[in-house]
Protein backbone atom coordinates (compact mmCIF):
# COMPACT_ATOMS: atom_id res chain seq x y z
CA UNK A 1 0.00 0.00 0.00
CA UNK A 2 1.16 3.48 -1.04
CA UNK A 3 0.73 6.76 1.38
CA UNK A 4 -1.33 8.19 -1.39
CA UNK A 5 -3.90 4.77 -1.53
CA UNK A 6 -4.59 4.97 2.40
CA UNK A 7 -8.01 5.02 2.71
CA UNK A 8 -9.74 8.23 4.91
CA UNK A 9 -13.85 7.33 4.72
CA UNK A 10 -14.93 8.74 8.01
CA UNK A 11 -16.73 5.62 9.23
CA UNK A 12 -18.11 4.52 12.87
CA UNK A 13 -15.47 5.77 15.07
CA UNK A 14 -15.94 9.54 13.83
CA UNK A 15 -13.01 12.11 13.75
CA UNK A 16 -10.66 8.88 15.60
CA UNK A 17 -7.42 8.01 13.39
CA UNK A 18 -5.92 5.11 13.59
CA UNK A 19 -2.60 4.63 11.75
CA UNK A 20 -1.65 2.45 8.40
CA UNK A 21 1.45 1.26 7.69
CA UNK A 22 2.13 2.76 3.95
CA UNK A 23 5.19 3.27 1.55
CA UNK A 24 6.11 7.25 1.02
CA UNK A 25 7.50 8.37 -2.26
CA UNK A 26 11.04 7.14 -1.48
CA UNK A 27 9.69 3.67 -0.97
CA UNK A 28 10.56 3.70 2.49
CA UNK A 29 7.45 2.52 4.63
CA UNK A 30 5.84 5.22 7.21
CA UNK A 31 3.06 5.30 9.67
CA UNK A 32 -0.16 6.83 8.01
CA UNK A 33 -2.69 8.17 9.60
CA UNK A 34 -6.14 7.26 8.19
CA UNK A 35 -9.72 8.06 9.16
CA UNK A 36 -11.09 5.15 8.11
CA UNK A 37 -11.62 2.21 5.20
CA UNK A 38 -15.36 1.98 3.47
CA UNK A 39 -14.17 -1.51 3.62
CA UNK A 40 -14.12 -2.19 7.05
CA UNK A 41 -17.21 0.15 7.71
CA UNK A 42 -19.46 -1.94 5.53
CA UNK A 43 -18.28 -5.12 7.64
CA UNK A 44 -18.63 -2.90 10.57
CA UNK A 45 -21.77 -2.47 9.59
CA UNK A 46 -22.92 -5.67 9.32
CA UNK A 47 -22.00 -7.07 12.63
CA UNK A 48 -23.52 -4.25 14.21
CA UNK A 49 -26.76 -5.26 12.67
CA UNK A 50 -26.41 -8.77 13.36
CA UNK A 51 -26.67 -7.05 17.06
CA UNK A 52 -29.02 -4.57 17.01
CA UNK A 53 -31.28 -7.26 15.48
CA UNK A 54 -31.29 -9.86 17.89
CA UNK A 55 -31.62 -6.45 20.46
CA UNK A 56 -34.57 -5.58 18.93
CA UNK A 57 -35.89 -8.99 18.80
CA UNK A 58 -35.53 -9.91 22.54
CA UNK A 59 -36.87 -6.27 23.42
CA UNK A 60 -40.09 -7.29 21.27
CA UNK A 61 -40.03 -10.82 23.62
CA UNK A 62 -39.83 -8.59 26.58
CA UNK A 63 -42.52 -6.51 25.64
CA UNK A 64 -45.19 -9.55 24.98
CA UNK A 65 -43.97 -10.40 28.54
CA UNK A 66 -41.91 -13.93 27.29
CA UNK A 67 -38.91 -12.59 28.71
CA UNK A 68 -37.78 -10.50 31.42
CA UNK A 69 -36.02 -7.29 31.45
CA UNK A 70 -32.79 -8.53 32.31
CA UNK A 71 -33.40 -10.54 29.02
CA UNK A 72 -32.72 -7.02 27.48
CA UNK A 73 -30.29 -5.60 29.33
CA UNK A 74 -28.07 -8.79 28.60
CA UNK A 75 -27.93 -9.16 24.66
CA UNK A 76 -28.04 -4.98 24.51
CA UNK A 77 -24.44 -5.75 26.27
CA UNK A 78 -23.76 -8.26 23.65
CA UNK A 79 -23.78 -10.73 26.41
CA UNK A 80 -25.10 -14.46 26.74
CA UNK A 81 -26.26 -16.63 29.76
CA UNK A 82 -22.72 -17.62 29.67
CA UNK A 83 -21.01 -14.63 29.88
CA UNK A 84 -23.56 -13.15 31.89
CA UNK A 85 -23.47 -15.77 34.31
CA UNK A 86 -19.81 -15.36 34.77
CA UNK A 87 -19.77 -11.57 35.29
CA UNK A 88 -22.78 -11.97 38.00
CA UNK A 89 -20.67 -14.90 39.78
CA UNK A 90 -23.84 -17.40 39.31
CA UNK A 91 -24.58 -20.55 37.93
CA UNK A 92 -25.69 -20.37 34.09
CA UNK A 93 -29.32 -22.09 34.73
CA UNK A 94 -30.02 -19.71 37.31
CA UNK A 95 -29.20 -17.18 35.02
CA UNK A 96 -31.61 -19.12 32.83
CA UNK A 97 -33.89 -18.74 35.06
CA UNK A 98 -33.64 -14.99 35.93
CA UNK A 99 -34.51 -14.16 31.67
CA UNK A 100 -37.88 -15.73 32.68
CA UNK A 101 -40.14 -13.12 33.50
CA UNK A 102 -41.26 -15.50 36.64
CA UNK A 103 -38.11 -15.80 37.39
CA UNK A 104 -36.83 -12.29 37.32
CA UNK A 105 -40.28 -11.61 39.45
CA UNK A 106 -38.83 -13.58 42.72
CA UNK A 107 -35.45 -12.21 42.54
CA UNK A 108 -34.24 -10.84 46.22
CA UNK A 109 -32.45 -7.30 46.14
CA UNK A 110 -28.73 -9.06 46.62
CA UNK A 111 -28.82 -10.60 43.52
CA UNK A 112 -30.50 -8.24 41.36
CA UNK A 113 -27.68 -5.62 42.61
CA UNK A 114 -25.20 -8.32 41.23
CA UNK A 115 -26.86 -8.18 38.04
CA UNK A 116 -26.75 -4.27 38.46
CA UNK A 117 -23.43 -3.81 39.34
CA UNK A 118 -22.60 -5.82 35.99
CA UNK A 119 -24.69 -3.27 33.85
CA UNK A 120 -23.93 -0.37 35.95
CA UNK A 121 -27.14 0.50 36.25
CA UNK A 122 -29.59 1.48 39.12
CA UNK A 123 -32.16 -1.41 40.22
CA UNK A 124 -34.50 0.31 39.24
CA UNK A 125 -33.34 0.74 35.52
CA UNK A 126 -32.67 -2.77 35.57
CA UNK A 127 -36.12 -3.87 36.00
CA UNK A 128 -37.28 -1.36 33.03
CA UNK A 129 -36.71 -1.35 29.21
CA UNK A 130 -36.56 1.55 27.02
CA UNK A 131 -39.59 1.27 24.60
CA UNK A 132 -37.42 1.16 21.44
CA UNK A 133 -33.58 0.69 21.41
CA UNK A 134 -31.57 3.64 21.13
CA UNK A 135 -28.06 3.20 19.83
CA UNK A 136 -27.00 6.75 18.81
CA UNK A 137 -23.77 6.26 17.03
CA UNK A 138 -25.67 3.70 14.64
CA UNK A 139 -28.91 5.91 13.78
CA UNK A 140 -26.44 8.96 12.75
CA UNK A 141 -24.26 6.76 10.48
CA UNK A 142 -25.53 6.04 6.97
CA UNK B 1 1.71 11.30 40.41
CA UNK B 2 2.69 10.19 37.00
CA UNK B 3 5.79 8.59 35.38
CA UNK B 4 7.51 10.40 32.53
CA UNK B 5 6.42 7.86 30.22
CA UNK B 6 6.69 8.64 26.52
CA UNK B 7 3.63 7.65 24.62
CA UNK B 8 3.46 7.03 20.44
CA UNK B 9 0.73 5.65 18.39
CA UNK B 10 0.46 2.48 16.68
CA UNK B 11 -1.23 0.61 14.96
CA UNK B 12 -1.48 -2.71 17.09
CA UNK B 13 -1.66 -2.36 20.66
CA UNK B 14 0.97 -4.95 21.81
CA UNK B 15 3.33 -4.56 19.69
CA UNK B 16 3.10 -0.50 20.59
CA UNK B 17 2.88 -1.49 24.33
CA UNK B 18 6.06 -3.57 24.40
CA UNK B 19 7.66 -1.04 21.96
CA UNK B 20 6.16 2.14 24.18
CA UNK B 21 7.47 0.16 27.23
CA UNK B 22 11.48 -0.94 25.95
CA UNK B 23 11.72 2.83 24.91
CA UNK B 24 11.42 3.83 28.55
CA UNK B 25 14.26 1.37 29.89
CA UNK B 26 16.16 2.46 27.04
CA UNK B 27 15.79 0.15 23.95
CA UNK B 28 14.43 2.22 21.14
CA UNK B 29 12.86 0.17 18.78
CA UNK B 30 9.78 1.28 16.32
CA UNK B 31 6.98 -0.90 16.61
CA UNK B 32 7.37 -2.82 13.25
CA UNK B 33 10.62 -4.16 15.02
CA UNK B 34 8.76 -5.02 17.78
CA UNK B 35 6.19 -7.08 15.85
CA UNK B 36 8.65 -8.58 14.06
CA UNK B 37 11.52 -9.33 16.65
CA UNK B 38 8.20 -10.57 18.81
CA UNK B 39 6.87 -12.90 16.08
CA UNK B 40 3.85 -11.07 15.50
CA UNK B 41 2.99 -12.58 12.11
CA UNK B 42 0.76 -15.43 12.00
CA UNK B 43 -2.26 -17.35 10.22
CA UNK B 44 -4.80 -19.87 11.10
CA UNK B 45 -8.43 -20.60 10.64
CA UNK B 46 -10.21 -22.26 13.33
CA UNK B 47 -13.70 -23.16 12.44
CA UNK B 48 -14.43 -24.81 15.72
CA UNK B 49 -13.82 -21.42 17.90
CA UNK B 50 -16.50 -19.22 17.36
CA UNK B 51 -16.37 -15.51 17.78
CA UNK B 52 -19.78 -14.09 17.89
CA UNK B 53 -20.99 -17.67 16.67
CA UNK B 54 -18.82 -17.21 13.84
CA UNK B 55 -15.24 -18.87 13.17
CA UNK B 56 -12.08 -17.54 14.33
CA UNK B 57 -9.81 -16.08 11.79
CA UNK B 58 -6.55 -14.93 13.04
CA UNK B 59 -3.54 -13.15 11.46
CA UNK B 60 -1.22 -12.53 14.50
CA UNK B 61 0.33 -14.68 17.05
CA UNK B 62 -1.45 -15.65 20.44
CA UNK B 63 -1.96 -12.84 22.73
CA UNK B 64 0.92 -12.20 24.89
CA UNK B 65 3.18 -14.03 22.94
CA UNK B 66 4.81 -10.64 20.95
CA UNK B 67 5.55 -9.35 24.26
CA UNK B 68 7.14 -12.46 26.07
CA UNK B 69 8.93 -12.79 22.70
CA UNK B 70 10.16 -9.54 22.54
CA UNK B 71 11.81 -9.84 25.94
CA UNK B 72 13.21 -13.55 25.58
CA UNK B 73 14.87 -12.05 22.15
CA UNK B 74 16.12 -9.16 23.48
CA UNK B 75 17.33 -10.72 27.05
CA UNK B 76 15.29 -8.45 28.78
CA UNK B 77 13.78 -9.29 32.33
CA UNK B 78 9.96 -8.94 31.86
CA UNK B 79 8.18 -10.16 34.78
CA UNK B 80 4.59 -10.97 34.67
CA UNK B 81 1.29 -11.43 36.93
CA UNK B 82 -2.32 -12.51 37.34
CA UNK B 83 -4.77 -12.16 40.11
CA UNK B 84 -7.51 -13.93 41.54
CA UNK B 85 -8.97 -11.16 43.52
CA UNK B 86 -9.66 -7.70 41.50
CA UNK B 87 -8.78 -5.70 44.68
CA UNK B 88 -5.28 -7.33 45.06
CA UNK B 89 -4.86 -6.53 41.56
CA UNK B 90 -5.41 -2.99 41.58
CA UNK B 91 -2.94 -2.72 44.69
CA UNK B 92 -0.38 -4.44 42.95
CA UNK B 93 -0.73 -2.13 40.17
CA UNK B 94 -0.66 0.79 42.36
CA UNK B 95 2.52 -0.04 44.57
CA UNK B 96 4.42 -0.78 40.71
CA UNK B 97 3.43 2.33 39.78
CA UNK B 98 4.48 4.03 42.93
CA UNK B 99 7.93 2.08 42.90
CA UNK B 100 8.34 4.13 39.11
CA UNK B 101 7.07 1.51 36.73
CA UNK B 102 5.08 1.85 33.64
CA UNK B 103 2.88 -1.04 33.53
CA UNK B 104 1.67 -3.00 30.94
CA UNK B 105 -2.12 -4.57 31.34
CA UNK B 106 -4.73 -6.57 29.25
CA UNK B 107 -7.70 -5.17 29.71
CA UNK B 108 -11.33 -6.19 27.93
CA UNK B 109 -12.09 -3.32 24.87
CA UNK B 110 -15.67 -3.19 26.08
CA UNK B 111 -15.12 -1.75 29.36
CA UNK B 112 -12.95 1.03 28.37
CA UNK B 113 -14.99 4.19 28.05
CA UNK B 114 -12.54 6.15 25.37
CA UNK B 115 -13.58 3.90 23.07
CA UNK B 116 -15.99 4.78 20.47
CA UNK B 117 -19.27 2.86 21.17
CA UNK B 118 -18.70 1.38 17.29
CA UNK B 119 -15.87 -0.60 18.33
CA UNK B 120 -16.89 -1.87 21.86
CA UNK B 121 -17.20 -5.26 21.49
CA UNK B 122 -16.63 -8.18 23.91
CA UNK B 123 -12.64 -9.16 23.10
CA UNK B 124 -10.46 -9.56 25.85
CA UNK B 125 -7.15 -9.14 24.41
CA UNK B 126 -6.63 -5.34 24.65
CA UNK B 127 -3.17 -4.32 26.01
CA UNK B 128 -2.73 -0.98 27.48
CA UNK B 129 0.24 0.94 29.31
CA UNK B 130 -1.12 2.39 33.20
CA UNK B 131 1.75 5.16 33.96
CA UNK B 132 0.31 7.25 36.61
CA UNK B 133 -2.31 7.57 39.31
CA UNK B 134 -3.99 10.55 40.62
CA UNK B 135 -6.54 9.64 43.20
CA UNK B 136 -8.99 7.29 41.55
CA UNK B 137 -8.05 8.85 37.77
CA UNK B 138 -5.21 6.60 35.93
CA UNK B 139 -2.81 7.96 33.32
CA UNK B 140 -3.03 5.46 30.33
CA UNK B 141 -1.02 5.02 26.95
CA UNK B 142 -3.39 3.22 25.26
CA UNK B 143 -1.00 2.96 21.58
CA UNK B 144 -3.67 2.50 18.97
CA UNK B 145 -5.35 6.04 20.23
CA UNK B 146 -3.06 9.38 19.66
CA UNK B 147 -3.39 10.83 22.94
CA UNK B 148 -2.93 9.35 26.61
CA UNK B 149 -6.37 9.32 27.77
CA UNK B 150 -7.53 8.51 31.40
CA UNK B 151 -9.51 6.44 32.73
CA UNK B 152 -11.00 5.86 36.66
CA UNK B 153 -10.10 3.09 39.03
CA UNK B 154 -14.27 1.60 38.82
CA UNK B 155 -13.47 1.30 35.14
CA UNK B 156 -9.76 -0.16 34.90
CA UNK B 157 -10.66 -2.75 37.72
CA UNK B 158 -13.41 -4.27 35.61
CA UNK B 159 -11.23 -4.05 31.98
CA UNK B 160 -9.02 -5.85 33.62
CA UNK B 161 -11.18 -8.76 35.14
CA UNK B 162 -13.14 -9.29 31.68
CA UNK B 163 -14.67 -12.72 31.57
CA UNK B 164 -15.45 -14.67 28.79
CA UNK B 165 -12.79 -15.92 25.84
CA UNK B 166 -9.15 -15.04 27.03
CA UNK B 167 -10.41 -13.59 30.27
CA UNK B 168 -6.80 -11.48 31.12
CA UNK B 169 -7.87 -12.12 35.01
CA UNK B 170 -5.87 -8.85 35.85
CA UNK B 171 -2.72 -9.91 33.47
CA UNK B 172 0.10 -7.06 34.13
CA UNK B 173 3.62 -7.03 33.23
CA UNK B 174 6.12 -4.64 33.69
CA UNK B 175 10.23 -4.77 32.62
CA UNK B 176 11.99 -4.66 36.07
CA UNK B 177 15.67 -4.69 34.15
CA UNK B 178 17.02 -4.27 30.39
CA UNK B 179 20.41 -4.80 29.85
CA UNK B 180 22.52 -1.90 28.27
CA UNK B 181 23.28 -3.88 25.20
CA UNK B 182 21.22 -5.68 22.79
CA UNK B 183 21.91 -7.98 19.80
CA UNK B 184 19.33 -6.82 17.51
CA UNK B 185 20.55 -9.00 14.76
CA UNK B 186 20.25 -11.66 16.34
CA UNK B 187 16.86 -11.32 17.92
CA UNK B 188 15.61 -10.17 14.08
CA UNK B 189 17.07 -13.42 12.70
CA UNK B 190 15.28 -15.35 15.90
CA UNK B 191 12.10 -13.66 15.01
CA UNK B 192 12.28 -14.41 11.32
CA UNK B 193 13.46 -17.83 11.79
CA UNK B 194 10.16 -18.74 14.21
CA UNK B 195 7.90 -16.47 12.05
CA UNK B 196 8.73 -18.42 8.84
CA UNK B 197 9.16 -21.75 10.11
CA UNK B 198 5.38 -21.67 11.51
CA UNK B 199 4.21 -20.43 8.39
CA UNK B 200 5.96 -23.16 6.47
CA UNK B 201 5.92 -25.81 8.63
CA UNK B 202 2.99 -25.91 10.58
CA UNK B 203 1.89 -29.30 11.89
CA UNK B 204 -1.68 -28.29 11.88
CA UNK B 205 -3.77 -27.75 8.34
CA UNK B 206 -5.62 -24.73 10.12
CA UNK B 207 -2.02 -22.45 10.55
CA UNK B 208 0.10 -20.82 8.61
CA UNK B 209 0.21 -21.51 4.70
CA UNK B 210 -1.93 -24.12 4.86
CA UNK B 211 -3.84 -22.63 7.09
CA UNK B 212 -4.65 -20.01 4.29
CA UNK B 213 -5.00 -22.78 2.01
CA UNK B 214 -8.02 -24.35 4.19
CA UNK B 215 -9.74 -21.23 4.75
CA UNK B 216 -9.83 -20.49 0.87
CA UNK B 217 -10.87 -23.91 0.00
CA UNK B 218 -13.62 -23.61 2.84
CA UNK B 219 -14.93 -20.30 1.78
CA UNK B 220 -15.44 -21.05 -2.28
CA UNK B 221 -18.25 -23.62 -1.19
CA UNK B 222 -20.19 -21.31 2.03
CA UNK B 223 -22.74 -20.19 -0.27
CA UNK B 224 -23.74 -23.72 -1.36
CA UNK B 225 -23.40 -24.97 2.41
CA UNK B 226 -24.83 -22.43 4.51
CA UNK B 227 -27.26 -19.94 1.96
CA UNK B 228 -25.99 -16.66 0.85
CA UNK B 229 -27.06 -14.49 3.72
CA UNK B 230 -24.77 -16.92 6.63
CA UNK B 231 -21.38 -16.99 4.03
CA UNK B 232 -21.74 -13.47 4.24
CA UNK B 233 -21.67 -13.18 7.39
CA UNK B 234 -18.76 -15.81 7.61
CA UNK B 235 -16.54 -13.52 4.78
CA UNK B 236 -17.63 -10.34 7.16
CA UNK B 237 -16.02 -11.88 10.03
CA UNK B 238 -12.74 -12.35 7.86
CA UNK B 239 -12.33 -9.38 6.56
CA UNK B 240 -12.88 -7.37 10.47
CA UNK B 241 -9.96 -9.89 11.56
CA UNK B 242 -7.64 -8.75 8.28
CA UNK B 243 -8.39 -5.17 8.86
CA UNK B 244 -9.60 -4.13 11.98
CA UNK B 245 -8.44 -1.63 13.32
CA UNK B 246 -4.34 -2.82 15.18
CA UNK B 247 -3.48 -4.90 11.66
CA UNK B 248 -2.11 -1.40 10.34
CA UNK B 249 -3.63 -2.57 6.85
CA UNK B 250 -3.57 -6.01 5.18
CA UNK B 251 -3.67 -8.64 7.77
CA UNK B 252 -0.83 -7.19 9.69
CA UNK B 253 1.60 -7.99 6.41
CA UNK B 254 2.23 -4.11 5.90
CA UNK B 255 3.60 -3.70 9.07
CA UNK B 256 5.89 -6.93 8.76
CA UNK B 257 7.09 -5.79 5.68
CA UNK B 258 7.84 -2.44 7.24
CA UNK B 259 9.91 -4.85 9.87
CA UNK B 260 11.61 -6.59 6.84
CA UNK B 261 12.57 -2.99 5.27
CA UNK B 262 14.03 -1.88 8.68
CA UNK B 263 15.67 -5.21 9.36
CA UNK B 264 17.36 -5.16 6.19
CA UNK B 265 19.40 -1.94 7.45
CA UNK B 266 20.20 -3.41 10.21
CA UNK B 267 21.38 -6.21 8.89
CA UNK B 268 22.73 -5.13 5.74
CA UNK B 269 21.08 -8.00 4.13
CA UNK B 270 19.50 -6.35 0.73
CA UNK B 271 17.54 -9.42 0.29
CA UNK B 272 14.98 -9.02 2.85
CA UNK B 273 14.49 -5.18 1.72
CA UNK B 274 13.26 -7.20 -1.56
CA UNK B 275 11.22 -9.40 0.11
CA UNK B 276 9.52 -6.66 2.12
CA UNK B 277 8.80 -5.01 -1.08
CA UNK B 278 7.02 -8.74 -2.23
CA UNK B 279 5.13 -9.08 0.81
CA UNK B 280 4.08 -5.11 0.56
CA UNK B 281 2.55 -7.03 -3.04
CA UNK B 282 1.30 -9.59 -1.49
CA UNK B 283 -0.40 -7.20 1.06
CA UNK B 284 -2.15 -5.29 -1.42
CA UNK B 285 -3.53 -8.77 -3.09
CA UNK B 286 -5.00 -9.48 0.96
CA UNK B 287 -6.80 -5.81 0.17
CA UNK B 288 -8.34 -6.85 -2.81
CA UNK B 289 -9.63 -9.58 -1.22
CA UNK B 290 -10.71 -7.40 1.35
CA UNK B 291 -12.25 -5.19 -1.15
CA UNK B 292 -13.91 -7.41 -2.93
CA UNK B 293 -15.69 -9.28 0.06
CA UNK B 294 -16.81 -5.52 1.18
CA UNK B 295 -18.95 -5.74 -2.25
CA UNK B 296 -20.35 -8.77 -1.52
CA UNK B 297 -21.36 -7.94 1.64
CA UNK B 298 -22.90 -4.61 0.01
CA UNK B 299 -24.71 -6.63 -2.28
CA UNK B 300 -22.71 -4.65 -5.19
CA UNK B 301 -21.26 -6.94 -6.19
CA UNK B 302 -20.55 -7.68 -9.99
CA UNK B 303 -20.38 -10.38 -12.03
CA UNK B 304 -17.05 -11.61 -11.13
CA UNK B 305 -17.18 -11.23 -7.46
CA UNK B 306 -17.76 -14.56 -6.46
CA UNK B 307 -16.78 -16.62 -3.73
CA UNK B 308 -14.61 -18.75 -5.81
CA UNK B 309 -12.93 -15.85 -7.26
CA UNK B 310 -12.39 -14.83 -3.72
CA UNK B 311 -11.14 -18.17 -2.89
CA UNK B 312 -8.51 -17.68 -5.51
CA UNK B 313 -6.75 -14.61 -4.35
CA UNK B 314 -6.42 -16.37 -0.93
CA UNK B 315 -4.91 -19.18 -2.97
CA UNK B 316 -2.27 -16.64 -4.85
CA UNK B 317 -1.76 -15.48 -1.30
CA UNK B 318 -0.72 -18.35 0.12
CA UNK B 319 1.27 -19.68 -2.84
CA UNK B 320 3.21 -16.02 -2.90
CA UNK B 321 4.06 -16.16 1.02
CA UNK B 322 5.15 -19.58 0.84
CA UNK B 323 7.74 -18.32 -1.72
CA UNK B 324 8.89 -15.22 0.65
CA UNK B 325 9.38 -17.11 3.69
CA UNK B 326 11.22 -19.66 2.22
CA UNK B 327 13.41 -17.24 1.21
CA UNK B 328 13.49 -15.60 4.60
CA UNK B 329 14.55 -18.58 5.70
CA UNK B 330 17.01 -19.02 3.52
CA UNK B 331 18.16 -15.70 3.95
CA UNK B 332 18.39 -15.35 7.92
Amino acid sequence: MRKYEVPQDVGLAGEMCEVNYALNENGEYELVPSYGWEVKTVTLKQAWEEILQSVEDVLEKVKAGRLSPLAYHMVAHQMDEKLLAKYAGLSRWRVKRHLKPRGFRRLKPGILQRYAWVFELGQEELCHVPSSINFSFFANWK
Amino acid sequence: MDIDFKHRQSAHCESGVISNLLAHHGIHLSEAMAFGIGTGLFFAYVPFIRVNNLPLTTFRSATGDIIRKNAKHLGVRLLRYRFRDPEEAMHALDRKLDQGYPVGCQTGGYWLPYFPEAYRFHFNMHNIVVYGRRGKEYAVSDPIFPQPVTISRKDLRKARFAKGALAPKGRMYFIQSAPREIDTVGAIHMGIRKVSRLMLKSPLPIIGIRGIRFLANRLAHWPRKMGRERALLYLGQVIRMQEEIGTGGGGFRFMYSAFLQEAAQITKKEELSQLSGELTRVGDRWRDFAVLGARNCKGRATRGDTFPAMAEILHECAERERAIYKELLATV
